[in-house]
């Protein structure tokens, strides 16, 4: 049942998937570092979680998906968004509340999706999507499709009850879905230790004869090893598992938080050593993959495709007022549904001009 | 036309809607095997299978969120939660999620789901067993909400909803399950649209407005109304949210009297809505004050004279009328 792995691959991918993982954690972390300034410039509203530390565990797994996988994530979703190929401007425009935005500036920070590539929210209340994500296994499975749900979330998560209600179902149906637990040691400023009776989450997999494993989440190839095992053995076997990737956030939990009430900075700093983009970079030019010049290179590609994305985002329109009551439907005939309860109400309902494809 | 009972007719709706469409599924607890805890499923897990019907466990949470899930990705799931009362324990999953999808996610993704599930009381179940919470799910823009109260609507009105894109809470009643009336043939492929209510009965006197098992109660008080000379329109609202406000206002502007009931608690209710929006539409035709009956506002009682005091009873309904037309100078 469950295991801890050391699952560092003794070789590395080829350099085209190194490169790649590389290149998708570093435009990640200067999408977040941007993302950051821009919240202090008041360009973006509400509430921001960044995952910065983080990649690893994100990009590696999103890594592991094929055509035809559904992403489900939570609320610290940047990273996701970026990984499953979404347009940085379209992202940053969601953070602008631009008309253009992913989400045509309804969502905001906590609820990116791209539908075209998958990715299913995005979702603001902690835990709750977990089941949501089992559903989705649940049509794979239904309509026999040869595909599996990557759900992603964190290790507060793991103490909700729709987070046992989620492994339970997709464990009795044997949903093709892996739970990947991103294990960043805090709920917020609770550690995980204090919050969860058993902190090494993997092992709850067995409370549902779940497979579970636990790698480490600063290693960009050990996850996407992992979740590339899972993920197939979800598809081919229709076995759900439980990953655990543990990492580290170096902001606090929030914008709004300084992240510093709960730990130490030492504890920063030592997370900090094992950042998991320098990490993959100092493996890649040891092993000749990567020259030191080709990361430099790489670092000014990410830096000025972020700032192609804030410029195009920053010219792009503000949703206008008058669509404020469109979308909350998707039924064709809303208008004729609705049309008298309007009448004579000092507000009303609308939907879409044009339905989304079931 | 066919005579049958409301749970039947709901049961061949089911039935024609998995026929007709591979991505219609049912989901729940005890629908399988067990037929369903009020049978309304009873003979469709022979028919169409584990797969298609499938048996969940005690987990609302979960099967709802799956629920939402399966039909973001194009499944028309319709979850059975056993009665209303438990649809509290996946609150999160239908208000936080079913209800937000279509919008925060910009219109580009939807949740084709109906949940249907039973409310009422009148059978001793108590306090935790006999609630009719319809009207907190209204309130939610992104949620459609129906309680048809004929065998007729029970029909149409669940077709209509297992083919609406968006989430439909669909409330059945406990007490109305056994009521008879009849259906179309199935050739007719016959649906109710959400949004328009019905008047069910006609009268010039004074309008009653009711929804689900009410709108039979109602009917009856009109019955015992007429005996004394008064003619009470009854109009059933079929559907919540969308609601037809329409429909209300204009038979309150033929009689000028208006009594709201329904089985839950009058406060924050059904009835609450629909004054704010008659006192808008019908303020200069209106004789008295729009009138409110409901449960008792106590958490329901076992003891059967206690649970008699509590529920809107034709009597108390009856003595609202009466009291509405008396300060009209009618009776």
């Amino acid at each position: 049942m469950a295991k801890a792995a050391e699952t560092t691959p003794a070789q590395l991918p080829d350099a085209e998937t190194v490169r790649r993982l590389f290149r998708t954690m570093a435009l990640v972390r200067r999408f977040e570092e941007r993302t950051e300034e821009q919240y202090t410039r008041a360009r973006i509203g509400g509430y921001c979680h960044l995952a910065i530390g983080e990649e690893g565990a994100v990009v590696g797994a999103i890594d592991a998906m094929t055509e035809g996988d559904c992403l489900f994530a939570s609320y610290r979703d940047h990273g996701q968004a970026i990984a499953i190929g979404s347009p940085p401007a379209a992202v940053m425009a969601e953070l602008f509340g631009k008309e253009t935005g992913v989400a045509r500036g309804r969502g905001g920070s906590m609820h990116l999706l791209d539908v075209p590539r998958r990715f299913f929210g995005g979702w603001g209340i902690v835990g709750g999507h977990l089941p949501i994500a089992a559903g989705a296994a649940l049509a794979l499975e239904h309509t026999d499709q040869p595909h599996a749900v990557l759900c992603q979330f964190g290790d507060g998560a793991t103490n909700t009850g729709a987070y046992h209600e989620a492994l339970n179902l997709a464990a009795v149906w044997e949903l093709p879905i892996v739970f990947q637990a991103i294990n960043n040691q805090y709920g917020m400023g609770t550690s995980v230790k204090q919050s969860s009776a058993e902190p090494e989450l993997h092992r709850r997999a067995c409370a549902y004869r779940m497979h579970g494993e636990k790698v480490d989440g600063n290693d960009v190839l050990a996850v996407r090893e992992a979740t590339s095992r899972l993920l197939e053995e979800a598809r081919s076997q229709r076995r759900p598992s439980l990953l655990e990737t543990v990492t580290y956030r170096y902001r606090g939990h929030s914008v709004a938080d300084a992240g510093k009430v709960y730990r130490t900075p030492q504890e920063i700093t030592a997370w900090r050593k094992k950042d998991p983009i320098t990490r993959l970079g100092l493996l890649a030019t040891e092993q000749g993959v990567l020259s030191a010049e080709e990361i430099e290179e790489i670092w000014s590609e990410v830096a000025a495709e972020v700032k192609g994305a804030i410029d195009e985002a920053l010219g792009a329109a503000f949703p206008d007022p008058d669509t404020l009551y469109e979308h909350v439907y998707g039924d064709p005939r809303w208008r004729e549904q609705f049309a008298a309860m309007r009448s004579g109400a000092p507000f009303g309902e609308r939907g879409e001009e044009r339905t989304w494809q079931t | 036309m066919a005579d049958m009972t409301y749970r039947e007719a709901l049961r061949r709706a089911l039935d024609e809607e998995l026929a007709r469409d591979d991505a219609v599924l049912l989901m729940g607890e005890e629908i399988g095997r067990f037929e369903g805890s009020y049978k309304v499923t009873a003979g469709l897990w022979e028919k169409y299978g584990a797969k298609r019907v499938r048996e969940t466990p005690i987990s609302e949470t979960g099967f709802v969120g799956a629920g939402i899930g399966a039909a973001m990705l194009g499944l028309r799931p319709v979850v059975e939660i056993m009665t209303i009362n438990f649809l509290l324990v996946a609150m999160d999953q239908v208000i936080n999620h079913a209800a937000k999808v279509h919008y925060m996610f910009g219109g580009t993704v939807g949740v084709p789901m109906v949940i249907r599930t039973p409310g009422g009381a009148g059978a001793q179940l108590t306090a935790q067993h006999s609630q009719s919470l319809e009207g907190w799910f209204a309130g939610t823009p992104g949620m459609k909400v129906v309680a048809p109260a004929t065998v007729t609507d029970a029909y149409g009105m669940l077709k209509t909803a297992i083919r609406d894109d968006d989430p439909v809470l669909f409330c059945e009643n406990l007490v109305l399950y056994n009521l008879t009336g009849s259906v179309p043939e199935a050739e007719e492929d016959f649906t109710v649209p959400f949004g328009k209510a019905a008047v069910v009965r006609e009268g010039d006197d004074l309008t009653l407005v009711a929804h689900s098992y009410t709108v039979q109660r109602a009917l009856r008080v009109a019955e015992a109304l007429s005996r004394d000379g008064v003619e009470t329109e009854v109009v059933d609202l079929r559907s919540l949210r969308p609601l037809d406000a329409e429909t209300v206002a204009e038979s309150v502007r033929k009689t000028n009297r208006v009594l709201v009931a329904e089985e839950g608690w009058s406060t924050y209710g059904v009835g609450a809505e629909l004054a704010a929006r008659i006192s808008r539409m019908c303020f200069d035709d209106l004789d008295a004050p729009v009138e409110r009956v409901g449960q008792a506002e106590v958490p329901m009682p076992y003891s059967k004279p206690l649970e008699l005091a509590a529920l809107p009873l034709e009597s108390k309904i009856e003595a609202a009328a009466r009291s509405l037309l008396a300060e009209c100078g009618v009776l």
